[in-house]
């Protein structure tokens, strides 16, 4: 009687429970969304950034032509006159998910426009990344840490600066694709279910279809199977978790049209297959020692131990043949410069010149993930008491992140889940003991009693009957190793009591006082994590880079240079006319002006970008040649000198050089630095002084305050007065940040022998376009 | 809405017509204006305007420091065609100047200058402009000790029967001129790497600039066929120019002698002069020579329509339509050296049209195995016909995912490998579940 009041008890309060943890996640949810609104409220709901315009763009194409069309679309408006096979060269998920998501809402008779549908898929997949997290730490270490986790990744700094409204890009849906792959991957690891794997295979294969970075889990499982092998923890779940996964992924990985044979022939998926053979190999051998006595099974091993040798070695020669003919090794670039961090600065300097892919710096850890970065150390502490299939996986994940985020910026996105997990981990248990020892403390509350509360608090985080198998097994794979028993035995006393009610050791309990101060700072360090992960939000991750804001003494500016100048070519030039700018640009003049391009930010022809990037280090009159050859009309520069915008062509101009002159050697990187310094001023060389992207960025500078003052550079220019023989300045934005120019046609006549006074040539062909000309003040 | 629909469909004719400036397709009633430096010049040299009259052209004489001159009014040209009978005018009157001409040449009209001994630094400038460079001695004059003219009196020799006339019967004509053409005054020189201008009549090689009042004492500057008496230049717009060095060519004196080239013992009744300058008048008021492209078709083989895009290794029909202007009606043009390419970046297909002689001109290819932006490109620059330039965008897209072979033979061994396994595997679950 007393039994079963006791069990309703528990189910009521396991009920409870349950129905709490769905409203926090709920609320989580909302959390997550609400907190990347901050860029539709402080500045509009546009679109940001660069690549985002690709992924609008070819959205749009999506929701009006059909998936056949966007399958099969080459579009002829961009990499002129190359054009781009998109359907075979972009990560279709993101697009997908933001067309059904329209398509849904349309037939649903809820007409939004499909860039709205665009700006709000980044935070509505940020909360079921938040999900999605509740779910992986709920697995590796019960529902408590889970919860903990879902809300520090809900307002991850680091993930906020992805997934922002407007930040249409596909690490917004493939952040949320990780996580649920992880969680699917650990569920099968623990349930050993196959409905699981499967399901574990489809996810996979929704994270090939959004990013890149499906070979962090093509690689990170493997190495985690792995490492389950080598430590005597094969199981057949294991396997179950595996097999499936790299069979069916593959499959599925190959049905991607932009990865297709990829999925087999490079070496980033090459672990993946080593380990599914080693994990055939190792459930061969249990399989063997099974069915035969210890006596036949050594025989046997000797056996196969010889003849398997050879064969290994053959095989393995023939791979090594193989990936060395290849001269990065099978590995492509942006690969090889994880793995080697200096390999892109030395031979790809296009991957190289990306501001994402350079290494981070130590604040920049601070301002990503804050706080998380010292609770990690104590998650993974507490992953290791005990150590699980799941904890196991989750410290590798982290530990990999953590090196990967320290080569490329851009892959703090990556090591932000794994923070919060870990952090999660850490608090939750943090807060677990030292709630446990408060309780166990209070008058008036006997200690029996005080343990059952204990456990049952841990056990409603825990995901009770699973974890209490879980530990049941990871005891049995470590008595199977003597050495690792005794190991196992010092930590039980910690560990296991609120796990296996078997064993009935004391609990871990702090002082009261040391626990009420405990939980205070802790609830203070998660106020400060709040604190500024919201600032964050708000100020630093909301930009939306189209639009630039100032606060000054006198007020707010707002420069909404970029909007204007392509409004100015959408409606002032032909539907045909080609612009030329660097590869920034690209993707933002197609979707906005829609015009034709030369080159932009899907950098898949080296040669491409560097025929532009010699064009702007060249003197105008080579300039126009090549930009001619390329039937160019307008030549687009942004130019921040004048507002002080610092990422504008002057700042990006040596990477023009480098890579220009890395396929077109007379364009040397020296001729543009005086003593291997990169100046404007005076003190410039002749060359920089007049390759294009100098003239095209200064020329009538001087006319804006009579001694050109370059307030990015905080130097006085090196030429102020200057002509344009071969180009002619068109549109100039308000703020002087685009600056768009023409090229000139050829002479309509040739002239003789330049032998007269030049004044009277400059007349002739001033009075055409007077009305401009005449401000200058130099005529 | 009619007036819209035939607003749409000129604009949608333009592309066709740059080639041909629009007021070519009237040539009768252009008007000219003639700049004079003294109106006596309209009597003594009325034989070459009433040629032009008899052609139909309005020739409106102006003195050239008259201030009423203005070549066009509201944005407008009054003329289309120019010529400068004032070799002397150091300034134009009313609105004219240096300026206002080579923007008139460069608006696609047509432009003749006779400049003579002591021409102004005006005229010199404006022929500069077009590529032409006079001798820069002020009084030199062309001078041949050979080739000269027999006259009556035994000159400075200054007077020249020229007979180096450019071998090009689109610019001076089907009828061989047989008479030397009688020259006196300037010469001038090309830059030889200018390919725009042409040297219509060049001077024999034993001819010199010089002055030839004084002695000559240093080397001259211009000597031998390297100086042109008379020039032609065709602007990249087909704007046509013809300089000259020498006023008096066009007088009625000249066309009137009769001429004898020293040396030789025919005694010709008449200059050549007339017949060369009428000529070469209908040429550069495009009567001749000038060419139109039209009705730029392409399509695949077996279908009408223009397509949006080609896909590899489609086969496609291209067609365009020349035809040549004849002085009063548009005659199909025929040659067989017009070629096609298809070009993206460097041309893929060069290809030579074959015509019906009616004008079309045709040809069929198979699109190369390269996607991109292609255009067909028409580069036609012939000696003495107006250049024709077309370049018409077409996109080259790949297979689509359903067009390739679906299956290939080559790839038999693999179907049979996965069957077989698939069968080999359903074999084994079967043996496997059941056998106990």
């Amino acid at each position: 009687m007393a039994a079963s009041e006791a069990s309703t008890a528990t189910s009521f309060r396991h009920a409870f429970g349950g129905v709490l943890s769905f409203f926090i996640l709920i609320l989580i949810g909302v959390l997550a969304f609400s907190i990347r609104l901050f860029s539709v409220i402080k500045y509009e709901s546009v679109i940001h950034e660069f690549d985002p315009y690709f992924n609008y763009r070819v959205t749009q194409f999506l929701t009006k032509n059909g998936i056949y069309d966007f399958w099969n679309w080459f579009d002829d408006r961009t990499w002129y006159p190359l054009g781009r096979v998109i359907g075979g060269t972009v990560y279709p998920g993101l697009t997908l998910t933001a067309g059904t998501l329209w398509w849904i809402l349309n037939s649903l008779n809820i007409p939004l426009s499909v860039e709205t549908v665009c700006v709000f898929t980044a935070p509505i997949f940020s909360a079921f990344a938040s999900w999605a997290t509740y779910l992986l730490t709920k697995e590796v270490k019960g529902a408590g840490a889970g919860l903990t986790a879902a809300v520090l990744l809900a307002m991850v700094p680091s993930y906020i600066s992805r997934s922002v409204a407007g930040s249409y890009d596909n690490e917004a849906v493939a952040i949320f694709a990780l996580i649920f792959t992880f969680f699917l991957y650990i569920k099968t690891l623990n349930t050993g279910s196959l409905f699981y794997a499967t399901l574990n295979a489809l996810s996979y294969f929704y994270m090939v279809c959004s990013w890149g970075g499906y070979t962090f889990i093509i690689n990170l499982i493997p190495m985690h199977a792995l490492l389950c092998i080598v430590t005597g923890r094969y199981s057949s779940r294991l396997y179950i978790a595996y097999a499936p996964l790299v069979v069916l992924g593959t499959l599925l990985a190959a049905l991607v049209p932009v990865v297709g044979f990829n999925a087999v022939m490079t070496s980033e998926h090459f672990a993946s297959f080593l380990v599914f053979i080693i994990i055939h190999v190792v459930a061969l051998v249990y399989y063997i020692k099974g069915i035969l006595s210890p006596k036949m099974f050594k025989v046997a091993v000797t056996l196969v131990l010889s003849a398997g040798l050879i064969v290994c070695f053959a095989v393995v020669a023939i791979l090594v043949a193989l990936v060395a003919s290849s001269p990065t090794k099978g590995w492509s670039g942006r690969s090889l410069s994880l793995l080697d961090p200096t390999y892109a600065s030395k031979y790809i300097p296009i991957i190289a010149s990306v501001s994402e892919h350079q290494p981070p710096t130590w604040p920049s850890y601070f301002m990503d993930i804050n706080v998380l970065a010292f609770l990690v150390p104590a998650g993974i502490i507490a992953c290791f008491l005990p150590l699980s299939d799941a904890s196991s996986f989750v410290v590798l994940y982290i530990v990999t992140s953590v090196y990967f985020s320290g080569v490329m910026v851009r892959l703090m996105l990556v090591l932000a889940p794994a923070a919060c997990i870990m952090s999660g981990i850490a608090l939750s248990e943090a807060f677990d003991t030292l709630t446990r020892s408060i309780k166990f403390q209070l008058p008036g509350n006997s200690g029996g009693n005080s343990e059952a509360n204990a456990g049952d608090a841990s056990s409603a985080s825990a995901g009770a009957l699973n974890d209490v198998i879980k530990a049941d097994k990871a005891e049995e794979t470590a008595k199977e190793r003597p050495s690792r028993k005794s190991k196992k035995k010092e930590r039980e006393p910690v560990e296991k009591p609120q796990r296996n009610p078997r064993n009935e050791r004391k609990l871990l309990v702090l002082p009261f006082e040391a626990s009420i101060v405990g939980i205070i700072l802790l609830v203070m360090l998660g106020a400060f994590y709040v604190v500024h992960c919201v600032w964050a939000a708000a100020e630093a991750y909301s930009a939306p880079s189209i639009v630039l804001t100032s606060h000054s003494h006198d007020g707010l500016h707002v420069f909404d240079d970029f909007r204007e100048a392509y409004a100015w070519l959408s409606h002032n030039t032909e539907v045909d006319d080609k612009v030329a700018s660097w590869w920034d640009y690209g993707y933002q003049t197609t979707a906005m002006a829609n015009r034709t391009v030369i080159v932009d930010n899907n950098t898949w022809n080296n040669t491409h970008i560097a025929t532009v990037g010699t064009a702007m280090s060249s003197p105008e009159k080579a300039a126009w040649e090549i930009f001619n050859s390329l039937d160019v009309k307008y030549v687009l520069v942004v130019f921040g000198g004048l507002v002080g915008y610092p990422s504008d062509d002057i700042n990006k101009f040596l990477w023009m050089v480098r890579i220009g002159g890395g396929v077109f050697p007379h364009i040397k990187e020296p001729d543009y630095l005086r003593d291997g310094q990169y100046r404007i001023d005076s003190q410039a060389t002749s060359t920089m002084l007049n390759c294009l992207m100098y003239k095209l960025s200064y020329y009538r500078f001087v006319e804006t305050d009579g001694k050109a003052f370059d307030r990015v550079r905080r130097t006085e220019i090196g030429k102020k007065n200057f002509k344009l023989t071969h180009f002619e300045e068109v549109f100039t934005t308000h703020h002087w940040m685009v600056r768009i120019y023409k090229l000139k046609p050829p002479k309509n006549r040739l002239r003789g022998k330049a032998k007269k006074s030049k004044s009277k040539t400059s007349s002739a062909s001033s009075s055409k376009r007077s009305g401009k000309r005449t401000r200058n003040p130099w005529q | 809405m009619a007036r819209s629909l035939i607003l749409v469909a000129l604009i949608s004719l333009l592309p066709f017509l740059s080639a041909s400036s629009p007021s070519l397709e009237s040539p009768k009633g252009r008007r000219v204006l003639v700049l004079l430096d003294d109106l006596a010049i309209k009597s003594s040299h009325s034989l070459y305007f009433g040629s032009l009259q008899s052609r139909g052209y309005d020739l409106d004489f102006k003195l050239a420091d008259d201030p009423k001159i203005g070549l066009q009014r509201y944005g407008q040209y009054l003329y289309d065609g120019l010529i400068l009978f004032c070799p002397a005018t150091e300034r134009f009157g009313g609105s004219l100047d240096q300026a206002a001409i080579l923007d008139f040449v460069d608006s696609g009209h047509d432009l003749i200058i006779a400049a003579d001994a002591n021409a102004s630094d005006l005229i010199r400038e404006v022929a500069t402009e077009c590529g032409v460079d006079f001798d820069e001695d002020p009084v030199a004059m062309v001078i041949d000790h050979i080739g000269y003219a027999v006259s009556d009196t035994e000159g400075d020799h200054t007077l020249i029967a020229a007979d180096d006339f450019i071998d090009c019967s689109v610019i001076l004509g089907n009828k061989k001129i047989e008479a030397p053409v009688l020259f006196q005054g300037i010469g001038h020189s090309l830059n030889p790497s200018n390919h725009l201008v042409l040297k219509v009549l060049a001077a024999s090689p034993s001819a010199y600039s010089a002055n030839p009042k004084s002695k000559l004492s240093n080397p001259p500057s211009l000597t031998g066929s390297a100086i042109s008496l008379v020039s032609v230049m065709q602007a990249r717009n087909n704007a046509r120019v013809l300089i000259t060095g020498s006023l008096s060519i066009f007088s009625n004196r000249l066309f009137r002698s009769s001429v004898q080239k020293a040396g030789s013992s025919t005694r010709h009744e008449k200059a050549g002069n007339e017949q060369f300058l009428t000529e070469i008048s209908k040429w550069i008021f495009h009567e001749r020579g000038h060419l139109k492209a039209v009705n730029v078709k392409h399509n695949k083989v077996g279908e009408a329509d223009e397509p949006a895009i080609y896909r590899i290794n489609d086969d496609l029909e291209y067609s365009i339509e020349i035809y040549e202007w004849s002085g009063g009606s548009w005659e199909p043009y025929v040659s067989d050296d017009v070629q096609v390419q298809f070009y993206m970046m460097s041309p893929y297909v060069l290809k030579t049209l074959s015509t019906d002689k009616k004008g079309v001109y045709s040809t069929s290819f198979k699109v190369p195995d390269v996607y991109g932006v292609f255009q067909f490109k028409v580069e036609y620059q012939r000696l003495g016909y107006s250049s024709l330039s077309l370049s018409k965008q077409i996109p080259v897209r790949p297979f689509r995912h359903n067009e390739y072979e679906r299956f290939i033979p080559a790839a038999y061994p693999y179907y049979g490998a996965a069957f077989s396994m698939m069968a080999g595997f359903f074999l084994f679950t079967f043996v496997h579940l059941y056998n106990k």
